[in-house]
């Protein structure tokens, strides 16, 4: 009897601890309903959304919500990071409305890529990112190639200073690191090397690393001015270069949803491709306008020109 | 008002009959403290079985080979991965790091129990407090601003190395065997040492082949705490150890360990897939060490003889 007391005082807690639980979830759950119903009958423009994944978006996205929700203060877009394979997952799983990924659905097969829809929100153009004194500032592509699998050691190879050759890479899986391995080392490996979690990161290991050549996002070479960003076969690592399809290495920013978005997330995703932050917010983060290249990019890397 | 008055003839039963109200409050209290275990047991097993089946699914989901998972050290995130690179790693910096750890921490206790008893106990033991308050990234970003560039211009190398792994754990560390030490030497009773000076021992006669001897199951278990500390450790040594798959040759080459390699490629994996499961087997590794360092405290602390 006693035991039995102890057991159903134990129970109660639980109960209790549940119910509270529920209610915290239920009560929010009726508040975001009550918003989407209010968003698809109204303005449309006030509810509230989470945009997630790719970390290298997550500033440009950050500030971007932050604009939007400072035109229309009923809206609330919840902006956080996690890394492209969890935004993909994410938005696949519907935990997120919009899921931002550096690269292609497609490309993961656990991801079902039908289901998403695709919206290309910018350009990113990446390069190899070398130590200020290696005394190079171009390459070929097979140098690059051959650096990066680890056959050249030394930068007196390709004519720079006597200095040993330290390989900076992100992580398998990074879409940095996926981009600059397609483009930039037609699909070949990189060697080991030193590997880190963030470009931030990299940008630091290359600077204070004699001899060291990672690479990175060309908005990093314009907040370390020392780091020297490598031409690819006499081609400079520019915008301009990217746009008309001249330097092979940059990839798409996406933003997925999941089947065609509606209300808010629509309204989010239209923001994002206006003029207004397309020329002025996308620049200013270092990203290129989606809507100013002139060639583009299929799942499987075709190139082709844009009419 | 009311539950003032309630309160105050409650007060007042509590001191007339002691008996009814005494025993519900012992229920009370006995709810509390059951629910309270129950729900730690629940969780440390709702933690161990969820992993179990995370992990687990990699072996029998995606057919990798176990023996091949722990043996081969070619990892590339396909079902062909070997993680021995990284259990050696993780094991080199545990150890290296309790070699740095073990005899300056276990000196200081000394030193603070034994040799200055006042100085120690006011100056040293506050300072190793601190030292357990610091959050690892804090020792990560000290050790990449600091130790890293040292090494890299004194020692060779690179900087970022097993070394610079062990020294930064090492310092991690420190404390937990620290503190847990001078507790182990303060609980010596005062007769042994007593005993050890009236046979006319000097004081490091008797630190040497009474006190320690004495306290060694107690000094063991801070140790393998330590240890257990510095398995666990992600974000200090991913800053560190460079995060090179493969096995290190030598001290200064760079390395990878369990819990950085999980940390790095976790948000690039998508759900469900192969690399995704194959770090989360690496997490039930990392599980079952830690259940095997609980073994093997239980086991030293059931030498303790004091």
């Amino acid at each position: 009897m006693k035991s039995f007391k102890r057991l159903a005082l134990l129970f109660a807690f639980f109960l209790v601890v549940g119910v509270l639980a529920a209610c915290g979830g239920s009560s929010e759950e009726g508040n975001s309903g009550s918003e989407d119903g209010g968003s698809e009958e109204g303005s449309g423009e006030s509810g509230s959304i989470t945009v997630g994944g790719s970390s290298a978006m997550q500033p440009l996205v950050a500030a971007a919500a932050e604009e939007f929700t400072a035109e229309n203060s009923d809206a609330q877009i919840d902006v956080q990071g996690g890394g492209s394979g969890t935004g993909l997952s994410e938005v696949a799983a519907g935990n997120f409305d919009i899921g931002n990924s550096d690269y292609f659905a497609e490309t993961k097969d656990d991801i079902d890529a039908e289901e998403l829809v695709d919206h290309k929100v910018a350009v990113v153009g990446m390069t190899a990112a070398a130590h200020p004194e290696v005394g190079v500032d171009n390459l070929s592509k097979d140098e690059l190639k051959e650096i990066f699998t680890g056959e050249i050691t030394n930068w007196s190879e390709v004519g720079g200073a006597d200095e040993e050759i330290t390989l900076v890479n992100r992580p398998d899986g990074s879409g940095t690191r996926a981009t600059f391995n397609e483009f930039g080392l037609d699909g070949e490996e990189p060697a080991e090397g030193i590997t880190e979690d963030s470009s931030n990161r990299v940008m630091q290991i290359v600077n204070d690393t004699p001899g060291a050549v990672g690479y990175l996002s060309f908005a990093y070479f314009e907040r370390n001015e020392d780091i020297v960003p490598l031409g690819v076969d006499g081609v400079e690592p520019t915008d301009e270069n990217v746009k008309t399809g001249e330097f092979p290495i940059w990839a798409y920013q996406h933003s997925y949803t999941q089947g065609e978005p509606e209300g808010l997330e629509k309204e989010f995703l239209d923001y994002m491709m206006s003029e207004e932050i397309q020329t002025s917010l996308l620049p200013d983060q270092g990203y290129i306008p989606a809507t100013e290249m002139e060639v583009e990019r299929d799942a499987e890397g075709n190139e082709s020109d844009i009419e | 008002m009311e539950n003032a008055q309630k309160s105050e003839t409650n007060n007042h039963r509590l001191l007339k009959k002691n008996g009814s109200s005494s025993k519900k409050n012992e229920k009370r209290g006995k709810a509390l403290v059951y629910s309270s275990a129950a729900i730690v047991i629940i969780a440390t097993l709702a933690i161990t079985l969820f992993l179990g089946y995370k992990g687990i699914r990699t072996f029998f989901v995606f057919d990798v080979s176990v023996w091949n998972f722990l043996t081969t050290t070619d990892w590339d995130g396909t079902e062909n991965s070997g993680a021995f690179s990284f259990i050696f790693g993780s094991f080199a910096v545990t150890f290296l790091a309790a070699l740095v750890a073990a005899p300056l921490g276990i000196g200081s206790a000394i030193f603070m129990t034994e040799i200055a008893k006042k100085w120690g106990q006011k100056v040293l033991q506050p300072v190793i407090e601190i030292l357990v308050g610091i959050p690892s990234v804090v020792y990560g970003l000290i050790g990449v601003t600091v130790i890293v560039p040292l090494l890299r211009d004194n020692v060779g190398g690179l900087g970022f190395s097993l070394l610079a792994g062990m020294i930064v754990v090492g310092v991690m560390i420190l404390p937990t065997i620290t503190s847990i030490s001078a507790d182990a030497i303060k609980a010596i009773p005062q007769d042994i040492k007593d005993a050890s000076y009236g046979l006319g021992a000097t004081r490091w006669q008797t630190i040497y082949k009474v006190i320690i001897p004495a306290a060694l199951p107690s000094l063991m278990t801070a140790i393998v705490l330590g240890m257990a500390r510095a398995f666990g450790e992600a974000l200090a040594v991913q800053m560190v150890i460079g995060n090179v798959k493969g096995l290190p040759e030598s001290i200064t080459d760079q390395a990878a360990t369990l819990t950085s390699i999980i940390t790095l490629d976790m948000p690039h994996t998508t759900y469900g897939s192969v690399h995704n499961s194959l770090l989360w087997s690496l997490g039930l590794f990392l599980l079952i060490m830690s259940y095997v360092f609980i073994i093997i405290i239980r086991f030293v602390s059931s030498r303790r003889k004091v």
